[in-house]
């Protein structure tokens, strides 16, 4: 229907990954704004279970295109679906979440039907009949609002946590609409030949805590004490682009312009300066704390809290005051 | 075997930015203008290939007259051929917009094997041209790539890896495919004097939107989609507190404060 809202359902090993259920939180606020409904949809090999959940999580309708040539994941094959879907349905606007999972399917959809793209959306409402979407533009440094000019549909990436999770209520069904898209492995020009699980899985746009380490470390040892004091916590490491260059930490690790954009509860930046292009990547974290010998330095500027003193002094005492407080 | 790069033109971090606001751009005058960043990486990756393979590249790059910094850039790293895409028509561009003109560019460069382009760029912030370009040209999208294994050009095929959440994708494509880039796939390279001298003396290649034959309908600001309503600093975060005293105190202090947010599980 005209004005719906979309929510892209994104899953991996058959199971819905958490954020898509914030995007259905924002959708049905969205959908309220405009009178209309919050609907979902999902490609795979099998999307049975995948409707079912998200009917829980307050779809109304779920549209599938099931097929075996969508078993694992093929950006180049999720996208083509989707834009079959987007092109026949038009809703007002479709989200997707801004992984590079979501990305690349939202970016190829919206390039194939030609449709208006906002990336990274961290603010989204209905303003005069239209979506306002909000975005960091600049590394972070400025908040920029675009609405579509065009005809609907709009589609926007959504970035993780910047939404609250919606509700669960399992007595709630959704009613599901198979389509039928023709797709051969012919037809695509990629072939995912294998996949290899990172050891150290860094999932640090998901992490709800984060203890980033910067030059201050001064040696990959730090790491290792800001690893105890993460895993303690059920966090991730995340470091400066000065710690990743002094090779003590992989690039997959770095938060900042060049890095990953993050935005955890709690964001503990431990020998960082608070360089803008570090603070770029952070600076929407819920609860800041730094912890830097220098009093002068600018992320204490950013810092709910600020601890002046040396990391090597003050993480352990904090490793043990949590061990002893969690009883871990 | 063609290899293209697209190279964007951003202000400088470090540089104070100027705001057109009734048009919802940037305004670029005066501003120190950089290459961006991660497209150094899409750049050297051309480099190699074009060692490896053998082949020759195109540098292309969308934007005002000045862009052409960008390009001269490249020429002095000994790219083959460099294109400046410029006209009033492209000013306001939206991500589609500019994924149809470097199409059109590409294009017109003739039979490109691989587009290299960076993950994102630091001004804009979409991250999705690439992907964007691939649809548009109907050539394999290759997006986040750490890694480039293999390329052969005879038999029309590439194996790269790619980094997303969770692990490496390693992906076999058919040629031509658009590669976008992220930092760590190599360590670009500089210029020498020599070089630099060089590509001082070139004229730089400027492509209209007749040139390149788009139409003008899909461009610039009269083509975009989006268009910029607002922009804001977003607030200052408000002054934290300083913990004081010794550290066995602040130590407690702050694991209670932590503790209290009822984040940790
Ligand atoms: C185009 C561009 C993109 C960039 N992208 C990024 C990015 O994505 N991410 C990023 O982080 N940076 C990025 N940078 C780099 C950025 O400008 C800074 O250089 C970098 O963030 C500095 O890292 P740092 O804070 O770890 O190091 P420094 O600035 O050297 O700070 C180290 C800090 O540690 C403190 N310290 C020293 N010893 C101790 C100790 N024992 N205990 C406690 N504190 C101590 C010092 O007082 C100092 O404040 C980018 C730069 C450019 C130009
Ligand atoms: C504040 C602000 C907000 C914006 N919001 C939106 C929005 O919500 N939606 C939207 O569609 N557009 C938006 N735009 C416009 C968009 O940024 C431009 O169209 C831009 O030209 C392409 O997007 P990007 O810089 O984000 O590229 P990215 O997708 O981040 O760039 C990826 C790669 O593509 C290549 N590339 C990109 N642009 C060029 C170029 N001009 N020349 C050569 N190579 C290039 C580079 O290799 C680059 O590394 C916005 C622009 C600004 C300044």
């Amino acid at each position: 229907m005209a004005n719906d809202v979309w929510v892209y359902i994104e899953h991996k090993d058959g199971v819905i990954t958490p954020m898509s259920f914030e995007l259905l939180g924002i959708g049905k606020q969205l959908a309220d704004g405009f009178g209309s409904s919050v609907c979902a949809f999902v490609i795979g090999d099998k999307v049975d279970d995948l409707a079912k959940e998200a009917g829980a999580f307050g779809a109304t309708k779920v549209y599938a295109v099931e097929g075996e040539v969508f078993k694992g994941f093929r950006g180049e094959a999720y996208a083509k679906a989707a834009a079959f879907l987007l092109e026949k349905y038009k809703p007002e606007i479709a989200l997707f979440r801004a992984t590079s999972m979501g990305t690349d399917v939202a970016a190829a959809a919206a390039a194939q039907l030609g449709f208006g793209l906002c990336t990274d959306t961290i603010g989204l409402a209905v303003d005069g009949g239209k979506v306002k979407m909000t975005r960091a533009a600049f590394g972070g440094n400025y908040s920029v609002s675009v609405v579509n000019e065009k005809a609907a549909p709009q589609i926007a990436t959504v970035r993780p946590k910047a939404f609250a999770m919606g509700e669960k209520d399992a007595s709630k069904s959704a009613e599901v609409v198979k389509e039928s898209f023709a797709l051969a492995d012919a037809d695509l020009a990629t072939k995912v030949v294998e996949f290899i699980k990172s050891a150290t899985a860094v999932n640090l746009v998901e992490a709800d805590i984060i203890v980033s380490g910067g030059r201050g470390l001064g040696s990959d040892a730090g790491f290792a004490m800001l690893q105890e004091l993460a895993d303690l916590l059920g966090g991730a490491v995340g470091a400066s682009r000065a710690a990743v260059d002094s090779e003590w930490i992989p690039y997959e690790h770095q938060v900042g312009q060049t890095g990953k954009t993050v935005k955890p509860k709690i964001y503990i930046a431990c020998g960082i300066s608070g360089a803008i292009q570090h603070l770029a990547g952070m600076r929407t974290s819920d609860c800041i704390v730094a912890i830097n010998k220098d009093p002068d330095a600018p992320i204490f500027k950013a810092a709910s809290f600020g601890i002046v003193g040396d990391y090597k002094e003050i993480v352990p005492k904090m490793i043990e005051k949590f061990k002893s407080k969690l009883s871990r | 075997m063609k290899i293209a790069v697209c190279l964007k033109q951003v202000p400088d971090t470090e540089a104070e930015i100027k705001w057109d606001i009734p048009k919802g751009t940037l305004s670029r005058d005066g501003m120190d203008s950089i290459t961006n960043p991660f497209d150094e990486f899409a750049l050297e990756e051309a480099l190699l290939t074009k060692e490896n393979y053998d082949g020759e590249i195109v540098a292309i790059s969308m934007g005002p007259e000045g862009a052409a910094d960008v390009l001269r850039n490249a020429l002095a790293l000994t790219v083959d051929e460099v294109a400046l895409c410029t006209d009033d028509a492209f000013a306001g561009s939206d991500t589609y917009s500019t994924a149809y003109v470097l199409a059109a560019a590409i294009k017109k460069a003739g039979d490109v094997d691989v587009v290299f382009t960076g993950k994102q760029s630091t001004d804009g912030n979409s991250g999705v041209v690439a992907a964007e370009l691939a649809a548009v040209l109907g050539f394999a999208p290759l997006t986040y790539v750490s890694k480039v294994r293999s390329i052969d050009a005879a038999g029309k095929k590439i194996v790269v890896e790619r980094a997303i959440e969770g692990g490496t994708e390693v992906i076999e494509a058919k040629l031509p495919a658009v590669v976008s880039v992220i930092k760590g796939i190599n360590e670009p390279r500089l210029p020498n004097l020599m070089g630099i001298r060089k590509a001082s003396k070139i004229e730089i290649p400027k492509w209209s939107a007749g040139d390149l034959g788009v139409d003008a309908g899909k461009v610039g600001a009269a083509g975009a989609s989006t268009k910029v309503v607002e922009i804001a600093v977003p607030p200052p975060r408000g002054a934290g507190e300083i913990l004081k005293g010794e550290i066995e105190e602040i130590a407690n202090t702050i694991t209670d404060k932590l503790i209290d947010l009822k984040v940790i599980k």
